[in-house]
């Protein structure tokens, strides 16, 4: 039997928890096919979750890609297609040649396997993350730096931790829902690796607790430093990506297994939680930044 | 003897000729191994300078692996009693980074800032940083000396002077201590 995902109309970090939801109750071995033609936006976080999604399933998903041209000219400039491909059954044509104009994509979606992959995304980004950061966020020049820190961090995660490949992606966009339309750069990194808690109960020195579950790991990891690492000197990737976005005034968001906390919840998100329990188990890990325009 | 090191040949000479950005730990472990060949072959007396003029970005796992795992190795060795660095070049974000992992293993360094002067960076108490400061400010000097300079007792300066030397901010000569600077 197959099983239809729908995917909603935007899809974003909270959205994608209905496709979550959706597939919570199925067994593992189910056959699906992602359905995503009535999809007219998605972020960076969406698209690479999607993929992530695809990576998880022992067997090939089926995916209808979005009906609408424009939406499929975006996910085409994307690079999501040329992924999706080799991890989804395509059904119904996609938009496959991006047009050649200006984009609003600051990093097409990146495999990240390998250190190798991560030097690539820092040398490709940094002349284009200079002119977005200063020219449309208005950030102060040294904002590019750590920004570019900040990313190899995340990325590195990935290597580091996860168990298998994952993807980046770096976009910038004007929010309408929140911040009054004004800009926003968003990152994200999602895997379908071992996730926060597997990877420090691999670590030896654990302490054992009485209460231990993906909340508690991610917590330990995001908000505390912690590694599965004995190096003193593990652990400090996440305390350097808060520091920057509690600078900026932005957010960092991880989920993991059943869980997502906000390192810490902006004025401009009132509607954020620090910390959810419970969610449809997923996977990996995936985390966004997200930092927004700065006004006078 | 006086070595000069540029971070961004060392990159390009032991990772990728490509790359302009210390960026992941890997990359950081190897060109941490290409310093510790180069110290190697100096001897057990050196001064050397690690110059970051021509790095792009340094994340906190290349400064761990570089700048703390460089600074703890030579602490931790006894064959490099008489090793020390100075660090220069560095921008704000890279001192963000460095300072980060500095803080974390309790660690300090030299830096040497140009026109504006050399100070002492990172983890390092009040106490410790005036006497260093006297120490660097007069040129070097005996144990009572630094302790009349910084108004404090004898054997609590000669205590604070041990403890800069141990963590390779002062030399120790017959004299007394010399502060690690950089020489042109």
């Amino acid at each position: 039997m197959t099983t239809l995902i729908n995917v909603p109309l935007t899809l974003d970090d909270k959205t994608f928890e209905q496709v979550l939801d959706q597939l919570a109750p199925l067994p593992a071995d189910e056959k699906i096919i992602v359905d995503a033609r009535h999809t007219r936006w998605a972020s960076p976080y969406g698209l690479t979750a999607l993929l992530t999604l695809a990576q998880s399933r022992p067997d090939r998903p089926g995916f209808y890609p979005p009906e609408a041209e424009k939406t499929g000219s975006y996910w085409a400039r994307t690079n999501f297609y040329k992924h999706a491909e080799e991890l989804y059954e395509f059904h119904g044509k996609a938009q496959r040649s991006p047009p050649h104009r200006e984009s609003d994509v600051l990093l097409e979606i990146t495999p990240i396997v390998q250190s190798a992959d991560v030097h690539g995304v820092v040398e490709r980004i940094q002349k284009k993350a200079q002119e977005i950061l200063v020219g449309e966020l208005n950030l102060e020049s040294k904002a590019t730096m750590r920004f570019t820190m900040a990313l190899s961090e995340a990325c590195q995660n990935i290597i580091e931790h996860a168990g298998c490949g994952g993807w980046v992606a770096v976009q910038t966009y004007t929010w309408q829902q929140r911040l009054n339309g004004r800009r926003v750069v968003v990152i994200a990194v999602c895997d379908a690796g071992v996730g926060f808690r597997q990877s420090l109960e691999s670590s030896p020195a654990r302490r054992l607790r009485d209460r231990w579950n993906d909340a508690i790991a991610l917590e330990d990891a995001v908000l505390n430093g912690v590694s599965r690492f004995p190096d003193k000197g593990r652990g400090q990737g996440f305390a350097g990506m808060r520091k920057f976005v509690g600078h900026w005034d932005g957010k960092l968001s991880v989920r993991s297994g059943t869980a997502r906390i906000v390192a810490s919840v902006p004025d401009w998100d009132p509607d954020e939680t620090a910390r959810e329990e419970g969610l449809a188990p997923f996977p990996g890990a995936q985390l966004q930044i997200t930092i927004p325009q700065r006004v006078a | 003897m006086v070595n000069h090191i540029d971070l961004s040949s060392v990159l390009k000479r032991s990772v990728c000729a490509l790359y302009s950005n210390l960026v992941t730990r890997p990359t950081g472990a190897a060109v941490r191994n290409e310093i510790e060949l180069q110290l190697g072959q100096l001897g057990p007396k050196a001064l050397t300078i690690i110059d970051f003029s021509h790095v792009g970005a340094l994340d906190f796992s290349c400064a761990d692996e570089i700048v703390a795992k460089l600074l703890l190795s030579s602490i931790a060795n006894p064959e490099r009693q008489d090793v020390y660095f100075v660090f220069r070049g560095m921008t704000d974000s890279h001192l963000d980074a460095i300072e980060t992992v500095l803080e974390r293993h309790g660690l300090c360094l030299v830096y040497d800032r140009g026109a504006d002067g050399v100070r002492l960076f990172g983890d390092i108490d009040p106490a410790g940083r005036e006497a260093w400061e006297a120490v660097f400010n007069s040129g070097g000097g005996a144990p009572d000396e630094i302790a009349a300079a910084v108004g404090i007792p004898c054997d609590e300066a000669s205590k604070l002077l041990e403890d800069l030397r141990h963590r390779r901010l002062l030399m120790r000569t017959e004299e007394g201590y010399v502060a690690v600077r950089p020489v042109s």
